[in-house]
């Protein structure tokens, strides 16, 4: 009897953590999948004359560089617009703050917001700064939008950075009579500039890739922006209307693909600065 | 991610501690016994009065969202009735029937197919992470998951459009658009969000809870059934709580894969209508009460997620009365 339960419990843990490397591998095979999947797809496609020349006629044939002009635009446009106040919002959070009902209120509107469906987002675009304050289809409403989405992501990972200072050092500063001023912006905030930058590039990554606040606050218009006051459609925007009207596949597989490559950049950057920084820590 | 206030008493013992301006702590710059020099003490308060603003920026978003969505949606709860608009089941607005209810229980059916396919995938992934790979799979696996968190909604989207959907439309013999397709969809988008924040939750169990398990007897999974997972019980739901939200106002690759008829579906493979793309398919054209009506369903939405946020506030408040 007894031994048969030990047999049992051997055979259960057994099938138990087998299903759960299954887990693991379906996780990994669904990313392979899809990689894979977009890059023998949308390999071909990628010639510098895709990259660099403008679509034309009802296919859509040719190129698609104003699309990435107006995504890298609206992206960095947003970054400069939330990056400092998020930074700055998270130094309160983190060096500031007591304890008490305003914080509670600032965590639970930060939390709100970065729940928001981006559709809502896109709507409180479109109602805000295109209709409200008459900007009209443009790189600034979008951006304007796009800030409000990152501002919560970005606040998070600051914070998290800026905790992860060793308070010693803060003590360090202080008994040498830095004011808390001088503390955070000389001693805290470069220790933690590595991980805010890895945050905030992910955090570009996943405005580059927006669509439903973007399709609502910049349009549709196939343009190459220079002010911020012009509309513009970008990448995701363009796959989403070439995907849905079922034209110019081999287009449409470019632009994923070029999307995906964007996003792994974006990825590949954050986790060198992070292992490079690890390193130079010891 | 945390959604729980830390308690942050560090901040305020490091300024009393070291005779620093704080709002509260400081003494006041004309008293004798003031350390610092009246400049340095109004520059630190009015930078941090700088930094409180910022912070609050993000309460002014919310308080903006609503105010802005409200102001265009509002009219449509007034004219029919937040009742026949929550509570009917009829979509058809150019007849003048806004009864979003069928929509709701597409949101829902999408969501909780999803979460039964993606949850399960996700803690396993989760437990493999933080209890059964060695640290060299680990690095493998980890970024595929942070990676699958980056990936645009819409290359989802095209994804299912271009692959998944002839091949579900070869072995259920219709077009391949409707639930099954989203919950697959779905199911791989909420993962990596649920997985990460399970992660935390069982990295956070003590190591000495995990050694007294074994120096039991019990084996590494009736560690983690018995053991861990009732310790991170309170995480894991916040985890899915969040992959819920994920889902429910999941769009773009939502409306390439769900077919977009505005009935529940009979079937999973049926087509069908959700709160987040009625309001793509529509808003193209819509004018009038039915564009009234659509910034309405956005209201709902974001009332849908901020009640999300709260019993995520909530669940966590009550652990840690218990814990």
């Amino acid at each position: 009897m007894q031994s048969r339960e030990r047999v049992n419990k051997t055979t259960t843990n057994r099938i138990a953590l087998g299903v759960i490397w299954l887990a693991a591998i379906a996780t990994v095979g669904a990313l392979g999948t899809i990689l894979l999947y977009v890059i023998v797809n949308g390999i071909g496609q990628l010639t510098p004359a895709f990259i660099f020349s403008w679509p034309h006629g009802v296919n859509m044939e040719g190129g698609i560089w104003p699309t990435i002009q107006a995504t890298l635009y609206v992206t960095i446009l947003a970054m400069l617009i939330t990056t400092p106040v998020a930074v700055l919002a998270a130094v309160y959070l983190a060096e500031y703050a007591v304890q008490g009902r305003l914080v509670q209120i600032i965590r639970f509107a930060a939390d709100s917001l970065a729940s928001v469906p981006s559709i809502v987002m896109g709507l409180f675009g479109l109602a805000a700064f295109v209709e409200g304050m008459g900007m009209g289809f443009s790189v600034m409403a979008a951006a304007l939008a796009l800030a409000f989405l990152l501002l919560p992501i970005i606040m998070r990972t600051t914070e998290e950075a800026i905790r992860a200072v060793p308070k010693y050092i803060r003590w360090g500063s202080y008994g040498l009579g830095a004011s808390k001023w001088q503390t955070v912006s000389r001693i805290v905030l470069p220790s933690a500039t590595p991980r805010i930058i890895t945050g905030v590039i992910l955090a570009a990554g996943r405005a580059a890739g927006e669509t439903a606040v973007v399709i609502y606050t910049m349009g549709t218009m196939i343009n190459a922006p220079i002010l911020p006051t012009q509309p513009g459609r970008t990448m995701p925007v363009h796959l989403l209307l070439l995907a849905q009207e079922g034209i110019n596949l081999p287009a449409a597989f470019g632009t994923a693909l070029l999307l995906v490559l964007m996003v792994l950049a974006f990825n590949l950057t954050a986790r060198y600065i992070v292992s490079r920084n690890r390193r130079m820590l010891g | 991610m945390t959604l729980d206030p830390k308690p942050d008493d560090r901040a305020v013992r490091l300024s009393e501690g070291s005779g620093r301006p704080n709002a509260d702590a400081a003494p006041s710059a004309g008293s004798g016994l003031s350390t610092i020099s009246r400049a340095t003490y109004f520059k630190e308060a009015a930078l941090q009065n700088l930094f409180l603003v910022c912070a609050c920026v993000a309460v002014a978003g919310v308080a903006l969202i609503f105010l802005f969505v409200g102001w265009r949606g509002w009219p449509i709860f007034a004219k029919v009735g937040l009742f026949n608009f929550l509570g009917g089941y009829v979509w058809h607005p150019t007849k003048g029937d806004f009864g979003i209810l069928t929509l709701i229980v597409n949101s829902m059916l999408a969501t909780l197919g999803a979460l039964a396919l993606g949850a399960p995938l996700a803690i396993g992934t989760a437990v493999f992470l933080s209890e059964v790979a060695n640290p060299r799979i680990r690095d493998l696996v980890r970024p595929a998951v942070e990676l699958l968190a980056g990936i645009p909604s819409v290359v989802y989207g095209f994804f299912g459009l271009v692959l998944l959907r002839p091949i579900i439309a070869k072995f259920s013999g219709g077009l391949g658009f409707g639930l099954f397709t989203v919950w697959i969809i779905l199911a791989v988008m909420i993962l990596p969000t649920i997985a990460a924040i399970s992660e935390d939750a069982l990295r956070s169990v003590p190591e000495g809870i995990r050694e007294a398990s074994y120096a039991m007897g019990a084996t590494k999974w009736q560690t983690i059934w018995r053991v861990l997972l009732p310790a991170a019980k309170i995480g894991i739901i916040d985890a899915i709580i969040l992959g819920m939200g994920r889902a429910i106002g999941e769009t773009m690759a939502v409306v390439m894969v769900a077919g977009n008829a505005p009935v529940i579906p009979n079937g999973i493979f049926a087509p069908f209508l959700t709160l987040t793309t009625v309001i793509v398919m529509d808003m193209p054209y819509a004018a009038g009460d039915h564009r009234t009506a659509l910034f309405g369903v956005a209201i709902i939405l974001f009332v849908i997620s901020m009640i999300f946020v709260a019993t995520i506030r909530i669940i966590s408040r009550f652990g840690k009365e218990v814990g």
